[in-house]
């Protein structure tokens, strides 16, 4: 191992490295940009030994990485807000085709206006897609995940594609120490890719095939069924991972003081930091607060939430997305798991970072003082609730 | 936690300066660092800021500084009297200037000099990580020249960490 000083992204492109990729198809896109630079310097330096392929857009990029696939490669690239809405249309088709593709994306606003800063309503959109999604803290955990998201998308219970998601600058472009693993430690826990799922002379099969009204359905059963076997496939990554690596992950969620917590915060991404912080100066002060980080949005860590939070007495949601008429959609999933585990808890929906906004310790600390009203509410951080102003 | 904020123009190295700063300051064990700059299109000769946050416990705060330990700046034109309200309390100003100032709570150095005649170039953002050495126990001459040595390209090395010495043999004197 070795510690290094890096941002978000060149620590993921580290990552990816190490899980050799035979095939990157990338267009470049701010926050995203930097990964895929690294990765094609490290080709260019001879220390990836990797098909760098430059393609005219997202749409491509992500066609290229199925193709790839499709004969038994191991596919990378990334992307971010209107480069993965451009991929749209290919999401679900790498998904339904199993192709275990590893996607990073730079987590940024979705136009108009037009906004090149981070909130995470790109990737919330396309939670139905059929992808993995799991959500970085901070750059040890993005190298870690970049690792770990190859052994998981490709394992042959789960044969789903995997997006890594990473907040735009305050997580892509912010600095800090990580270590990266060595070569050597990286080969012992992810071996090359094999699979019966490709094109090949030796055992020809029909791939990327049509399915009518009759078949369609199991082949959308397998296909759930196959995200949902990641999750006992990201515990055992996670357990071979602090094997060979030494750090501990703690699957699809994350509990943080959560045991005996009044006021529970659930959040997802860079923000858990400033709320683990919050939560340790509102515990020095005789309140009791908790964090639940979701480390993954899908599969949807239902049981896991409803085992965290069973004995709060009110939740709140924080998160960078709005399903415009509705809620935030990580708060319709959440109150699913909760109604799913019979739990009543009072819970509310604040809506904040859109756009780069940042979130402030005061805000938070403000999150866990209104939660003692118990009210169920949907909020704009820095705006009120629905009716709020005109 | 330390903080500190620099200031500067596009092109004047601030963000290269934050990021050795933090570099530097977690080469030793249970230290901590994040480094990054005001977000958005860069342009040279823009007024840019760049943050970096020192502690010895892992930093989960990634939002701007609002009051820091020093505020440095590598250009006097950005500089006011109002900049003395982004200091904590006992917090400094290290200015690059060549003009004098009365106030304990600015220190201020002509770090073009040493700049022009070490690197030919006026060029100052290394300069300050030897004065931040020299008027702070935050990070030594070893440990920043341990950073510039990993990140800087090579032709550069040698140059910075000779003005980073004389910028703090200077304010040592």
């Amino acid at each position: 191992m070795a510690k290094r000083f890096l941002s978000g992204n060149e620590a993921f492109a580290y990552g990816v490295r190490l899980a050799r990729p035979q095939v990157i198809s990338a267009y470049p896109i701010t926050p995203q940009t930097i990964v895929v630079e690294k990765l094609s310097e490290f080709v260019e330096d001879g220390s990836l030994k990797a098909e760098f392929i430059h393609v005219e857009s997202e749409h491509s990029a992500l066609s290229c990485a199925m193709g790839a696939a499709s004969v038994g490669a191991r596919a990378f690239t990334a992307t971010s807000s209107q480069g993965l809405l451009y991929m749209a249309e290919c999401l679900p088709y790498a998904a339904g085709g199993r192709f275990p593709i590893v996607m990073m994306n730079a987590n940024r606003s979705t136009a108009l206006p037009w906004n090149i800063y981070g909130d995470q309503r790109d990737s919330v959109s396309q939670l139905d897609s059929g992808w993995i999604q799991a959500y970085a803290e901070n750059a040890q955990e993005a190298l870690d995940i970049a690792l770990m998201s190859f052994y998981i998308a490709e394992h042959r219970k789960v044969s789903t594609p995997f997006m890594a998601n990473l907040d735009g600058f305050v997580l892509t472009h912010t600095y800090e120490v990580a270590d990266v693993p060595s070569q050597e430690q990286a080969d012992e826990f992810l071996p090359p890719l094999q699979t019966e799922n490709k094109m090949s002379l030796a055992a020809p099969k029909n791939l990327a095939f049509s399915a009518g009204p009759d078949s369609n359905t199991i082949f959308k059963y397998k296909e759930h069924l196959g995200i949902l076997n990641a999750k006992s496939i990201i515990q055992e990554a996670e357990i071979r991972f602090e094997q060979i690596f030494g750090r501990h992950y703690t699957g699809l969620t994350e509990s943080y003081q959560t045991e005996d917590a009044d006021y529970i915060l659930i959040t997802l991404g860079s923000i858990a930091g400033l709320v683990r912080e919050v939560v340790d100066q509102m515990r020095a002060g005789g309140k009791k607060v908790g964090l639940l980080r979701l480390r993954y949005l899908r599969p949807f860590p239902n049981e896991e939430i409803a085992a965290a939070v069973k004995n709060a007495k009110a939740l709140a949601v924080l998160e960078k997305d709005i399903s415009f008429g509705s809620e935030g959609t990580v708060y319709t999933n959440v109150n699913s798991a909760l109604q799913k585990a019979a739990l009543s808890i009072p819970n509310s929906n604040y809506i904040g970072g859109l756009g780069g906004k940042n979130i402030s310790a005061e805000e938070i600390e403000s999150i866990f003082y209104e939660l003692t009203k118990q009210r169920s509410t949907v909020q704009f951080l820095g705006i009120g609730g629905e009716g709020s102003g005109n | 936690m330390t903080e500190i904020l620099w200031h500067g123009r596009g092109g004047q190295g601030a963000f290269t300066a934050a990021r050795l700063l933090g570099e530097a300051f977690s080469v030793k064990d249970n230290s901590y660092a994040l480094a990054f700059p005001s977000f958005g299109p860069e342009r040279r000769g823009a007024p840019i800021r760049a943050f970096t946050k020192l502690d010895d416990k892992p930093i989960g705060n990634r939002s701007e500084i609002t009051k820091a330990d020093y505020s440095i700046f590598l250009d006097d034109t950005l500089f006011s009297e109002q900049s003395l309200f982004e200091l904590k309390e006992g917090g400094k100003v290290l200015l690059n200037t060549k003009k004098k100032f009365d106030n304990p709570r600015i220190i201020a150095l002509d770090g073009n000099s040493i700049a022009q005649r070490l690197l030919g170039l006026p060029i100052t953002n290394t300069i300050f990580l030897g004065v931040l050495a020299g008027v702070s126990e935050i990070v030594s001459i070893d440990e920043i020249s341990l950073a510039i040595t990993q990140s800087m390209p090579q032709r550069l090395r040698e140059k910075n960490i000779a003005v980073v010495r004389a910028a703090y043999e200077e304010v040592r004197k």
